[in-house]
């Protein structure tokens, strides 16, 4: 036995020498220290890797039978959904992990909301983290006009035309990315093309500098205290266990299963969720003749898609076209700042004052409604509504450095507590 | 951090019990990634047996590789009487030719490897790597082989096969091209990719 | 902490549920006539036999199903493969394994009826409601609201379909229906049916289109000797096609189902195993 053990060793030892493996793991697992307080929010940043490692694998094997083409993309969905062995449960864990990738991601920022992990020292973590939402928002887009369905289309008719909104090129830069007047085969493969291959592949480079960040840094917690300030005589944090295997097991385990069970009643039993996950027009085939009774994307970008459309009035000699662009544009752009405009001297929620939890509490409300109404007809009682809850989004982070600085916050414990 | 009430025992009986069923539910999860590979219902649809007309077919002509069964060329030859008394013969620079390997269904199993003497169908990819062996009835010496009493000859690799499609020592084929299952529905029909009961 | 823990995993459940299934009513196709309910049963394999029998005989004359084979459809019916080739595909060039594709031609499409008629494979789910079910309401009472209208090319016009396209292909079976104002009994300010108090009968009032359909009462009447069905039979006709339709546009449906259940299961059991082990590593430092 001891003999094995030890070419064992040896072997590992070689390796080392040449590829620091030992190094790394123990860098980024067994000796890396996360806060003992973790609560049920510091999940989601693990589900994420799960999702986006099903969503790479079940894209991959897509492709094997997908075709971008004009007249036979939305056959060969069908082909994969009925003569393929299993093709249908490739589809189903693809489309509905889009969408289980925007639930996981939006409570992985939410957390870091209520937390300040956006705070000093985390601010590229955090901006990072901001651009791969917006890279997933880019590929969310990109991949639902694959189906070629008649809402894939006229979805991608939609925004598309919204670059036409940018003031003197706007027109000529709609042309350029659809390489087309209309939307048309042409498009359906560069957005293939940018789905399968660009896009991942910087999904792939921003998590890895996501995590790369984290753990240069350290995580933050619930109570948002500087575990590094107290560490023992071997320099290990006092509040902190190593993240292999006490929350790799003792945490994440478990809940990543519980996930899995969510997503799969959801997959095999109702996986186009009354049509916020595989919409309706979507079984017609595109028909550039044809809009849609209701165009509404899918829920994910409804929130945003409500701002866009709560620009209903000209202002400034501008069009309310070119303000809803601007203001979707600003709501998904003003969050990169966070950080410089939180001006709390305290990270967590739960030693903010009044003021934050006021206005983290109104945000994530008018978020969920803006998120509604996105998915309905807008009549002037839903637009005003809107319009007011695009104020309350904007208000939430542009007000920031006022409440944040005349609130009174509560003293941060120098430990944990137990 | 405290390590008392810790029983490695029960912690590792738990660690390995986890990952047997965690194993199992990875091999689960695997069944549609690899079963998504098996030929779909296209393709098993146009793979299904296939109808040949051989009513125009001349002794000592080959159909094919036209019929394609499972999108495979397949050899119809009409063999005249000659062609059939020459397989009877012992050809001692056969490999195989009592058709001992199972390339063939056990009624097409005899010197012609078929149902009709007349009348041999074959596969015709070569047993070898694969590409489609070339018909050539002619009895007279060839630049790959001086003494060639007609048959199949394999550009890609040199291999060559008689007239029943069976293999010759010494070259890089293995064993005699395979023969699909087929039955004669007439004199003039046969249908190939189905025993017809038979078998 | 440990309880803290399970309540977070509750919540997390119940808001993943909840934004899974928010679910928004209306949306219909265009019509407000109210949909008629349509349970499908994909374990009545009678029921679909006779509803691929309905179509294969009136609608796959213009309508295709190009997505679906043959020989998938005999096997999920439970169908013989050598009764579908001598009673359903008939044409001895079509084999078991082709699509179930038509042969009409999109220009004489196109001249007849001004538009090529759509394939119908996965009409069930583009008309399919929001429910888990996916029930298909508005195909179900699509296909037994067409009633007589000579303002249209056709003669004809549907309920939830305004304005449709399309001939009544089964009026043969279903007999004319023609709108008509119905005498109902009439609504006093409470919402109860006023009686003549000398004659306890009802005091009724004439009452048309809208009108009626507020009511809750079809404004559509059966031509008393049109059709060779009851207008019973006709409605369980029109259930079989409705089902059958219903499992064309999914024919993987009662698979996945099947197969949820055991992934479920084994994930319920897995995640005791996972549990067991998490609990041990978490008493190392609570």
């Amino acid at each position: 036995m001891a003999t094995v053990q030890e070419s064992l060793q040896n072997v590992m030892n070689w390796v080392d020498e040449r590829l620091p493996v030992t190094k790394t793991y123990e860098k980024h697992m067994s000796k890396y220290y996360a806060p003992k307080n973790f609560n049920f929010w510091y999940i989601f940043g693990v589900l994420s890797v799960v999702v986006l490692v099903l969503q790479l694998v079940t894209g991959i094997w897509l492709t094997m039978n997908y075709i971008p083409a004009g007249d036979r993309a939305f056959a060969s969905v069908e082909f994969i959904m009925r003569d393929v062995e299993f093709g249908w449960m490739l589809r189903y864990m693809h489309s509905t992990g889009a969408s289980a990738f925007f639930v996981v991601v939006y409570m992985h920022m939410f957390r870091g909301l209520m937390y300040g992990s956006y705070k000093k020292p985390r601010e590229l973590i955090w901006i990072l983290g901001m651009l791969i939402y917006v890279a997933l928002m880019a590929e969310g887009f990109f991949g639902y006009l694959l189906p070629w369905g008649n809402m894939s289309y006229w979805g991608a008719q939609v925004i598309v035309s919204l670059v036409g909104a940018i003031p003197f090129w706007g027109e000529e830069l709609a042309v350029w990315v659809r390489g087309d007047f209309n939307m048309s085969e042409v498009a359906l493969n560069r957005f293939f093309a940018l789905h399968v291959v660009l896009v991942p592949l910087a999904l792939i480079v921003l998590v890895f500098l996501h995590i790369l960040a984290l753990h240069e840094v350290g995580s933050n917690n619930p109570d948002g205290i500087d575990v590094k300030a107290n560490v023992d005589e071997e320099g290990k944090p006092l509040d902190s266990v190593p993240f292999h295997p006490y929350y790799t097991i003792g945490h994440d385990l478990p809940a990543i299963v519980i996930f899995l069970f969510v997503f799969c009643a959801v997959m095999f039993f109702y996986p186009d969720g009354g049509g916020y996950l595989i919409e309706h027009p979507n079984y017609e085939p595109a028909d550039p003749l044809k809009t849609p009774e209701l165009i509404a994307p899918v829920w994910y970008y409804t929130p945003f898609y409500s701002m866009l459309r709560a620009c209903t009035f000209p202002l400034f000699g501008m069009t309310a076209k070119f303000w809803g662009l601007v203001v979707m544009a600003g709501a998904i752009a003003i969050p990169f700042v966070l950080p410089w405009l939180d001006r709390s001297p305290v990270k967590s929620i739960r030693y903010k004052g009044l003021g934050s939890k006021v206005f983290l509490t109104l945000f994530v409300i008018s978020f969920f409604i803006l998120g509604y109404l996105g998915t309905v007809h807008p009549t002037p009682m839903k637009t005003a509504l809107a319009q007011l809850c695009t104020g309350i989004y904007f208000a939430y982070f542009l007000l920031m450095p006022w409440y944040t600085s005349v609130e009174k916050t509560k003293p941060v414990p120098e430990r944990v507590p137990e | 951090m405290s390590h008392d009430g810790i029983n490695p025992g029960r912690r590792n009986f738990l660690i390995s019990a986890t990952s047997v069923v965690g194993a199992a539910g990875f091999v689960g999860a695997a069944v549609p990634f690899v079963g998504s590979w098996t030929p779909s219902a296209k393709a098993l649809a146009a793979g299904a047996p296939v109808k040949v007309d051989i009513g125009k077919l001349n002794p000592g002509d080959i159909l094919g590789p036209i019929p394609a069964w499972r999108d495979r060329p397949i050899f119809v030859v009409k063999r005249t009487e000659e062609m059939m008394s020459r397989l009877n013969r012992r050809n001692y620079r056969l490999a195989d030719p009592d058709s001992e390997e199972q390339k063939q269904p056990d009624y097409a199993r005899n010197e012609t490897r078929s149902i009709r003497p007349d009348i041999g169908i074959l596969v015709g990819i070569c047993t070898h790597l694969s590409c489609s062996p070339k018909f050539n009835p002619a009895i007279e010496p060839q630049p790959f082989d001086t003494e060639w009493v007609g048959g199949f000859y394999c550009p890609c690799h040199g291999s060559m096969f008689d007239l029943a499609g069976r293999v010759y020592k010494d070259v890089p084929a293995p064993t005699n091209l395979e023969v699909p299952p087929h039955f004669f529905e007439s004199d003039s029909v046969v249908v190939i990719g189905e025993d017809g009961g038979v078998a | 902490m440990k309880m803290m823990e399970r309540r977070n995993f509750k919540t997390l459940l119940l808001s993943a549920v909840a934004i899974y299934c928010i679910s928004v009513q209306a949306l219909g196709a265009g019509s407000s006539y109210p949909l008629m309910r349509m349970d499908p049963n994909l374990d009545d394999k009678a029921s679909l036999q006779r509803g691929m029998q309905t179509f294969m005989n009136y609608c796959f004359g213009c309508h295709s199903l190009q997505y679906q084979r043959y020989n998938r459809t005999a096997r999920d019916l439970g169908i013989p493969e050598e009764l579908m080739l001598k009673h359903v595909i008939i044409d001895p060039d079509v084999r078991i394994g082709s699509l179930m594709e038509n042969n009409i031609s999109v220009d004489h499409a196109k001249q007849w009826f001004g538009a090529v008629p759509p394939d119908l494979t996965l009409v069930a789910r583009l008309r399919g409601g929001r429910d888990i079910n996916n029930r298909p309401d508005w195909l179900y009472t699509f296909l037994l609201t067409f009633y007589e209208d000579e303002a249209r090319p056709l003669g004809v016009n549907n309920l939830v379909f305004e304005n449709v396209g399309m001939p009544h292909p089964l009026v043969n079976l279903q007999g004319v229906q023609q709108r008509v104002c119905k005498d109902v009994p009439q609504l006093a300010a409470n919402g109860g049916e006023i009686r003549d108090p000398l004659t306890n009968e009802y005091v009724t009032e004439n009452l048309c289109g809208e009108d009626l359909i507020g009511r809750g009462i079809s404004p559509l009447q059966h031509v008393e000797g049109t059709g060779e069905l009851t207008p019973d039979e006709y409605e369980q006709v029109i259930y079989d096609l409705t089902n059958f339709l219903y499992y064309v546009a999914e024919p993987i449906r009662a698979d996945r189902e099947r197969i949820g259940v055991y992934v479920l299961i084994f994930l319920a059991i897995l995640y005791v195993f996972t549990w067991l082990l998490a609990r041990e590593y978490h008493k190392e430092y609570h």
